[in-house]
């Protein structure tokens, strides 16, 4: 291992990790969206909706993130949508995610006894004020292990942006392994960084899931 | 006599094909204690479910003065707030305390006072004994205690009726007393209740009447001195039986 070639490569490295990162974020927000509004259709049975959004979960878990990546980034251009490599990352990654994260705050919803809601209908609360203060409190807190591992697991599979031209991490690793042919180093560089991004959500999950664990339930 | 409170007219109520409630009727009066008795699956907590809006009726009409409660309508958050239910199972919120627990529909739904309401809730816990669990979860409750919070949480919507669902038959038997101390303590303060219990002696001691429901029906309806010392109908007789407890005799061992 060359540290004078690590040192060298290190800013190229903090270019892509900022992207990584970018995109990461935002897809991962988006993916957050979308499994809130699928989870409550789901949960409330909404008729039509309810189907397309089971379609939609079957389709995104079935299939690997490549292959939407590739179906969003050659697929749409084909029909007259325009396309870019980071818009086509989001996407992917918040289409993906967005069944990840419906199926995690699902199963947190239906884990909350029914009597939970009918004994806030009984206290007059309507639909909304029980959801707010009475199933999400309860739901976000069971859901919050699949949560964090659904965030680390979509971090994780950003490593396939570099498919669609979009200079990542593993884009820049494999590009430099490519050119000079130092591989040892361009690897070791990938997995630290990678490491960096990873180890402080994950630290920061266990925290939340300490946090929740205390605050009363489940005893 | 008071003015009636609640109005059941005709009550229909099918679970798919399955009739449960057929053509029920019954006038609860403001201050009055009805005691519902019948055999398990007669239709009891359907009742008092079907009073709540929490199911949808299939015939006739419940109302609460001269509102009509109908499932699933705008207006059924304010009826509710004026009708209370304690259930069998605990209700409480697992993640708020119990004074938060208690606070939590004055607040948001009644849009009380959060200090004024907090001064009401002490004094309400107070009255059943709770006064120091106010910060407790309710995890860290005996199921008595739970129960009693229950009611409070009622309570504090001032609710023209209060609907009870066997709220001791999940207790240990030691427990079950703190609680119909407290329904006992609000029967004398002339409260409207609908109270669902296997407990004949408490229905003895709190019923202004009370209401035998068998397959869909009031089979009979009486004061409680009638009901449970010379009970009219058969059925009725049969289901006291049940509560008897003959003693078997042994043999004398020698
Ligand atoms: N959601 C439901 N779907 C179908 N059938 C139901 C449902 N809830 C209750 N039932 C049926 O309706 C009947 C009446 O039930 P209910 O719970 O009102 O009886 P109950 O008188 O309260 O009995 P218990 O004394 O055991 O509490 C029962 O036969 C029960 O199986
Ligand atoms: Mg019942």
């Amino acid at each position: 291992m060359n540290w004078d070639v690590i040192s060298e490569y290190i800013p190229l490295y903090v270019e892509a990790a900022k992207l990584t990162v970018k995109l990461g974020v935002i897809g991962i927000i988006i993916a957050i969206l979308v499994g809130i509004v699928c989870a409550i259709i789901s949960y409330y049975k909404v008729p039509v909706l309810k189907q397309i959004t089971q379609v939609y979960i079957e389709l995104s878990r079935n299939t690997p993130l490549l292959i939407q990546l590739f179906f969003i980034y050659y697929g749409l251009p084909k029909i007259g949508i325009p396309t870019n490599p980071e818009a086509c990352g989001i996407v992917g990654l918040a289409f993906l995610g967005g069944s990840y994260m419906a199926e995690a705050f699902r199963s947190g919803l239906e884990a909350i006894e029914p009597i939970q809601e009918e004994s806030a209908y009984s206290l007059g609360m309507n639909k909304i004020q029980t959801m707010r203060f009475v199933i999400i409190p309860q739901a976000a807190a069971i859901s919050v292990p699949a949560f964090v591992a659904n965030i680390i697991f979509l971090l994780k599979e950003t490593s396939v942006f570099s498919a669609v031209s979009l200079l990542d991490l593993m884009f820049t690793a494999k590009d430099l392994i490519g050119l000079y042919y130092k591989t040892s180093e361009a690897l070791f560089l990938l997995v630290v960084f990678y490491l960096i991004i990873l180890l402080p959500v994950s630290v920061l999950g266990t925290l939340l899931e300490r946090r929740l664990r205390y605050a009363g339930f489940g005893s | 006599m008071a003015e009636t409170l609640l109005t059941i007219n005709e009550l229909v109520k099918q679970y798919g094909d399955k009739v449960i409630l057929n053509g029920m009727n019954l006038e609860v009066h403001r201050g009055e204690v009805i005691v519902v008795v019948g055999p398990s699956g007669c239709g009891k907590s359907t009742l008092l479910r079907c009073i709540n809006a929490l199911e949808p009726i299939q015939g006739g009409e419940i109302r609460l003065g001269d509102e009509k409660i109908v499932y699933g309508s705008k207006n059924l958050s304010s009826i509710r707030q004026h009708i209370g239910m304690v259930f069998q199972s605990y209700d409480l919120f697992p993640h708020l305390t119990v004074i938060d627990n208690i606070l939590l529909a004055p607040t948001k739904v009644q849009k009380r006072n959060k200090a004024e309401a907090t001064e009401e809730a002490m004094q309400l816990l107070d009255r059943v004994g709770l006064r120091d669990k106010a910060k407790s979860y309710p995890r860290e409750l005996s199921g008595g205690q739970k129960q009693r919070v229950a009611i409070v949480r009622a309570l504090i919507m001032h609710p023209e009726i209060l609907l009870f669902d066997e709220v001791t038959a999940a207790l240990d038997p030691e427990m079950v007393r703190e609680v119909l101390d407290v329904i006992v303590g609000l029967a004398q303060e002339n409260k409207t209740m609908i109270i669902v219990t296997h407990e004949m002696s408490f229905a003895k001691a709190v019923a202004d009447r009370v209401i035998f429901l068998d397959e869909g029906h009031i089979v009979e309806e009486s004061s409680p001195d009638v009901f449970f010392e010379h009970p009219e109908t058969e059925r009725a007789q049969q289901f006291l039986n049940t509560f008897e407890f003959t003693p078997v005799k042994h043999p004398a061992q020698n």
